[in-house]
């Protein structure tokens, strides 16, 4: 591995799986409530809300990054009041790279975990209630669990583009070697080196059997899943 | 008892029903499909909220919308056996079993977990997930779940309708079962006769979301009300009584009011209650007892009330000495043997078209 992989490829990777890691868990909880609102409630300005949710998916990913930095950005209302009160600094940071990461990745997380919860059968939920499961008990014990697949192919998805995101990543974090330089930062630095070809090819080999292990993998337990759900 | 007042209305469609039935024992809610049986188990569960009503079991209040009271779902200890079985999909067999017995109140307990399985035979599927059952099995598991919520009042909603008449017979005799051994209130959805007649004390007639008739089984079998539903060809009185005798032919003599039926009842002991349904295409009416027929039974009677039906039929009801049977005959062949009301008549049953029902 170390023959064929130099340090700065091992540092983009590892960086990689870190980002892509943290951004899929800060997201996850919040995907799920957010599913939840937008599938199982009426409230005033929903559609818009999902309009906002989705974003992200048509905003080219450096308005993103610029936004962020805008709000996140040392001098920016969020990010001020992030480091007075939690001494938390995300701009230039791994910290920030997860954040844009989840932000960018968020439309799909939610798009799949929703699907799941639109296909779990509100009578499985009646009939744990005629059995004295109050809401959180029945959410935690019936729906979630019913949900799992979505979720899991939700959480496999996210973590396989965020591995891939660059715009938002690089306007909001910059592109600082083993802080920020993930993957395709990684890369696109090496094509704008006179002598990276040969890194350039190494990088893209290695983001390209990524992102198919991720998507193999989704499938695999996909599948795994509806075979123990016995569907 | 069980008194239920309840009004909602959902676009075109209105249900206002408003019963009283005797607790424990089994009321059917009978009625064709679309007419608001479910929408009204529903209510009484608790999963859908009337417009205005009343629902009152025993000493409990479940529902009064003019207190302002309503009891949540999952705090009114109503067992619900829906038509789909709603076997959670991600849980095996024990666990979807133990999921209410779980959340119920430690005391008091009517039924452990060793006894619904031994009652409904549920032992050797314990591991196994739902959707590796058989129709009939699932029924019988849904119905293990709910009875191990301990639920102060069971509701079924049409758990045969979803299965063939192989699995549907498969089934039939654990409810009998569960009637006779425990003393949990039933709520019995159908809109087959056959199971109101084996398995219900009282029955609700339901029509278009209103109540048409309701009482003893009996009592309704004789309503007109009855024949929309079930058909003219499914009317027939209802009758019980105590088996007498079972005689060596094998032949059980069944005890009704001043007279008695002969009939095949297969391992009915003497002493014991039974319940027959006599079809009113069945009856034949004469004016002497059978002789040179193969007629077994001849009962004596008087002709009370005359109904005209379609086709030149006449449905006619004759008091056989404290309970009566439904005939239906021509008009013609009342005309020449001169019979009308207050005529007296002997009614004719075969033994063979009469089936019995152990209560």
């Amino acid at each position: 591995m170390h023959d064929m992989l130099g340090s700065a490829e091992l540092d983009a990777l590892r960086l990689s799986l870190e980002v892509a890691t943290g951004s899929v868990l800060c997201s996850l909880p919040v995907a799920i409530l957010v599913a939840w609102l937008l599938t199982r409630t009426r409230f005033p300005g929903r559609v818009l809300f999902d309009a906002v949710v989705h974003l992200p998916l048509v905003l080219p990913p450096v308005a993103v990054g610029y936004l962020l930095l805008l709000l996140f950005g040392t001098r920016g209302p969020i990010g001020r009041w992030l480091y007075a009160n939690f001494g938390i600094e995300l701009a230039f940071s791994a910290k920030g790279a997860a954040l844009a990461t989840a932000v960018m990745t968020f439309p799909l997380m939610v798009r799949a975990i929703r699907i799941s919860l639109d296909n779990v059968d509100r009578g499985l939920e009646a009939a744990a209630r005629t059995l004295g499961a109050g809401a959180l008990d029945r959410f935690a014990t019936i729906t979630l669990p019913l949900m799992l697949p979505g979720i899991l192919a939700g959480i496999v998805m996210a973590f396989a583009a965020a591995l891939g995101e660059f715009g938002a990543v690089i306007t909001f974090v910059a592109n600082i070697p083993g802080e920020t330089r993930t993957l395709p930062l990684a890369l696109y630095t090496a094509i704008q080196t006179p002598s990276g070809d040969a890194l350039a090819a190494r990088l893209a080999i290695l983001s390209i059997s990524l992102g198919l292990a991720g998507l193999l993998f989704a499938e695999w337990l996909a599948r795994y899943i509806r075979r123990r759900l016995g569907r | 008892m069980l008194t239920v007042n309840v009004a909602l209305r959902r676009g075109a469609f209105a249900l206002q029903v408003a019963f009283a039935a005797p607790t424990p024992g089994i009321v059917a809610v009978f009625g064709r499909s679309g007419c608001g049986k479910t929408t009204l188990i529903d209510i009484l569960a608790g999963l859908l909220k009337p417009d205005t009503g009343a629902v009152r079991l025993d000493d409990v209040v479940l529902l009064d919308t003019a207190a302002g009271y309503l009891l949540p779902a999952e705090r009114r200890r109503i067992g619900y056996v829906f038509q789909d079985t709603r076997l959670f999909p991600h849980l095996d067999v024990r666990a979807n079993l133990r999921y209410g017995e779980k959340r119920s109140p430690a005391r008091p307990r009517t039924i452990g977990f060793d006894e619904v399985t031994a009652l409904l035979g549920l032992a050797p599927f314990l591991a196994r997930r739902p959707n590796s059952l058989s129709g009939g099995e699932r029924q019988r598991v849904a119905l293990g779940r709910a009875l191990l919520s301990q639920p102060r009042l069971l509701l079924l909603d049409e758990p045969l309708a979803s299965l063939d008449a192989a699995r549907r017979d498969e089934v039939l005799p654990y409810l009998e079962t569960l009637r006779d051994r425990l003393s949990i209130p039933m709520i019995y959805v159908s809109h087959q006769f056959e199971e109101v007649l084996r398995l219900a004390d009282h029955v609700v007639l339901i029509e278009a979301g209103q109540v048409v008739a309701q009482g003893s089984v009996d009592e309704v079998s004789l309503r007109p009300e009855l024949r929309a539903i079930v058909g003219t060809e499914a009317v027939g009185a209802v009758l019980e009584g105590t088996i007498t005798a079972v005689e060596a032919s094998g032949l059980a003599v069944l005890a009704l009011g001043q007279g008695s039926l002969r009939l095949p009842a297969p391992g009915a002991r003497v002493g014991s209650r039974a319940r027959v349904q006599l079809l009113a295409r069945d009856l034949i009416l004469a004016t002497e007892p059978a002789q040179g027929l193969s007629v077994r039974n001849s009962i004596k009677g008087e002709i009370v009330d005359i109904r005209a039906e379609e086709h030149e039929a006449r449905l006619v009801t004759v008091d056989i000495g404290g309970a009566s049977v439904l005939s239906r005959v021509t008009s013609e062949a009342l005309e020449s043997l001169q019979l009308s009301i207050g005529s007296p008549v002997w009614v004719l049953v075969k033994a063979v078209s009469m089936r019995s029902h152990p209560l």
